[in-house]
């Protein structure tokens, strides 16, 4: 009971352990590392935009975003997708995690998340911050809207800005997650329909009207998202920072497959993974054992090794080291706690 | 023994397929048939999109005019060190007919109206014609708030104090006689900082909503003087207020005018001797900046840019090269069916 109180995991039987590592433990790690991935990889594309515009602003902190998205972005826009990644993310299903212990490694060699990795990631955002403030730089220098007006103006950036980072960082969530529930479509669609939603709102007249000067970016959507140059502008942003992504998974896929991608490739063929096949639990043969506890009497020590019972039948090793099918990458047929509660059942 | 078998099963977990993450969920694949297809389409769209905005681009017309006179042989070097009111002129010519409607802008180059402090130094409400804050501006707008005499500046703020006050005619040299070109200053701003934004004290004359104020210290006249011959192009909705007001992005920018669109105009300025006159009022060099005036007629995607063009082309190429490659790596490595 006291072992119980003050543990993380507790369980009553040996085979549970099968499951919590196999199954919980992989996904919570894999879980960890693609949400602290993720987390990392959009808020440094989010702030190193500030970094490059310093360069044009005379380094006078000027933001690149309406300071309503600035305050929106951590708490709405992509709080709650990341928190579903983070809760429900599975790279293959339960019964494929027992078929293939060998989807465990990955937990044990540190690879989804290590200094390398987060390296990799501070790489890929400064990339992304990059395309997305200088390709709006390039394309807004001595830009007009297609009536002559001005379209290069601070509001007008800060909104194709802003658009694109929350598209590129959707696109990025959308590459990431793996296990698409319900509530994934949800919180992923509903933040960026909550970016717009907010965003139309918060530049709209009612506001402007209630809260003149905590609303200053009046008009700004109704005269810069009219202009075709703008839109393409946009497009090319996010094509650009998503695009290169998209290639590098898949010639990685392709040229270099982890047991992960493997796995789940075979998974998408298969379905579920075949039932391992009924083995009769080997027989075994009862011996008698003498019980010799009291200890404050010579007890039965000298019986028990004088080898005239308890003899040790020779029995054959079922696998010898190298024939091991885990070496082999060939799927294990245990079965699987559920497995034998459905056979029980039967 | 029910007893036990009944405890046993209320501390069993929940089976449902939300606690035990059996959600029906849709597990998507890179796999080769949707991703080197898209990028074949990506990249073609992007060369078509990229061909039409190059081409659009390279048939805008645009003529720039440095007058910011650091040369000395410039005709308006002489106003660069001048205090008081100067004007100068400079003669240019148009080789070809500039297609209209042409558009008139001033531009300006090492001028961060986006530095932060400077671009925050203004008072929307006061803006927004709340006479409540004509006599007690918002403290945002420091050190323009307040006049040497303490009597508060109205439209207080760096952004307003600064404004540009240079002006031009631009006069057309036909058989010997200098034809001046009508310009247009309506509608050069947003329409909704003009009708929404921006917005006079509903007291008339507009005179009497600015007693106890002062102009912005750096202000020739007034804003309720700013064209006292149009009622409404006067005060906070003068377009030419307006459109500074609207802060620029970067540092080197380009503001609208005034429209060329009237009369013998309107189809554009036929070929020939232009003659600029220009009100030179407004103080560049202190921070090496410059000033200029340039001509441009627009299409659907706004200014001339070629940019947008060349890069559609260059990332539509990349695509289709990447495409290519990925169809050949999957062709060839396409890995093995069993694990």
């Amino acid at each position: 009971m006291q072992a119980v109180l003050s543990s993380d995991f507790s369980f009553a039987q040996f085979r549970y352990l099968q499951r919590l590592l196999l199954v919980h433990g992989r996904w919570s790690y894999i879980r960890m590392c693609k949400f602290l991935q993720y987390f990392f990889y959009k808020n440094f594309s989010y702030t190193l935009v500030h970094f490059w515009y310093g360069f044009f602003c005379g380094f006078s902190a000027q933001t690149v975003y309406d300071d309503w998205f600035i305050t929106m972005y951590n708490m709405v826009y992509t709080a709650t997708s990341v928190l579903a990644l983070g809760l429900f993310d599975q790279d293959v299903n339960d019964r494929w995690s027992f078929r293939y212990p060998q989807l465990y490694s990955p937990g044990q060699l540190n690879t989804f998340f290590s200094k390398k990795t987060f390296v990799r990631c501070v790489m890929v955002s400064t990339y992304t911050s990059l395309v997305l403030f200088f390709i709006p730089w390039a394309a807004m220098q001595d830009s007009v809207r297609g009536d002559g007006k001005d379209v290069a103006d601070y509001q007008s950036f800060a909104l194709s800005t802003q658009t694109s980072l929350m598209i590129v960082v959707s696109a990025q969530m959308f590459l990431d997650t793996f296990y698409w529930t319900a509530i994934n479509q949800f919180f992923l669609w509903g933040s960026i329909a909550a970016y717009l939603a907010i965003t139309f709102t918060f530049f709209s007249n009612g506001l402007f009207f209630v809260f003149t000067s905590s609303f200053p970016f009046i008009g700004t959507a109704r005269n810069s998202l009219k202009q075709p140059n703008v839109w393409l502008t946009m497009f090319l942003t996010c094509l650009l920072c998503v695009l290169p992504t998209v290639a590098f998974r898949f010639l990685h896929m392709q040229l270099r497959p982890t047991i992960t991608d493997k796995v789940r490739y075979k998974a998408r063929e298969e379905g579920q993974p075949a039932p391992a096949p009924y083995r009769p639990p080997p027989r075994r043969v009862s011996t008698r054992r003498s019980s010799y506890a009291f200890s404050h009497s010579q007890g039965y020590g000298d019986l028990v090794t004088s080898r005239k019972f308890l003899r040790l039948k020779r029995r054959p090793s079922l696998f010898g080291r190298n024939q091991s099918p885990l070496v082999e990458n060939q799927p294990q047929h245990y079965r699987t706690i559920t497995e034998e509660a459905e056979e029980s059942q039967t | 023994m029910v007893k036990e078998e009944q405890e046993e099963s209320s501390n069993r977990p929940d089976n449902t397929a939300f606690t035990q993450q059996r959600l029906p969920a849709w597990q998507p694949i890179l796999s080769a048939s949707i991703v080197i297809p898209m990028f074949l389409l990506i990249g073609a769209a992007f060369i078509g999109v990229g061909v039409a905005l190059f081409i659009t681009s390279r048939d805008i017309q645009l003529q720039e005019l440095d007058y910011t006179g650091d040369d000395s042989e410039h005709p308006c070097f002489k106003c660069r060190t001048n205090t008081e009111k100067c004007t100068c002129s400079m003669t240019f010519s148009i080789p070809t007919l500039f297609k209209g409607p042409v558009f008139f802008y001033y531009g300006l180059t090492n001028y961060f109206q986006n530095q932060r402090k400077y671009g925050a130094s203004k008072d929307d409400n006061q803006l927004y014609g709340d006479l409540n804050y004509f006599t007690s501006p918002s403290t945002d707008c420091d050190p323009y708030t307040r006049d040497s005499k303490n009597m508060p500046i109205v439209p207080c703020g760096a952004l307003a104090n600064s404004m540009f006050n240079d002006t031009f005619t631009l006069s057309h040299t036909v058989n010997g006689v200098q034809k001046i070109v009508p310009l247009d200053g309506k509608g050069i701003a947003w329409w909704t900082d003009y009708n929404i934004k921006y917005r006079n004290p509903s007291i008339t004359p507009l005179i009497n909503a600015f007693n106890g104020t002062k102009k912005p210290t750096n202000w020739p006249k007034p804003i309720y003087e700013l064209d006292t011959t149009d009622v409404y192009n006067n005060g906070f909705i003068n377009q030419d207020f307006l459109v500074w007001m609207r802060r620029a992005a970067l540092p080197d920018f380009r503001k609208l005018y005034r429209r060329i669109t009237h009369d013998d105009y309107a189809a554009g300025l036929p070929a020939g001797n232009y003659t600029l006159t220009i009100a030179y009022n407004y103080p560049v060099h202190s921070f090496n900046g410059k000033k200029k005036v340039v001509l441009s007629n627009v299409s659907w995607m706004g200014g001339k840019n070629d940019f947008l063009g060349i890069a559609y082309i260059v990332v539509g190429s990349m695509c289709v090269v990447m495409s290519v490659v990925m169809l050949i790596v999957y062709a060839r490595f396409k890995f093995a069916e069993d694990v």
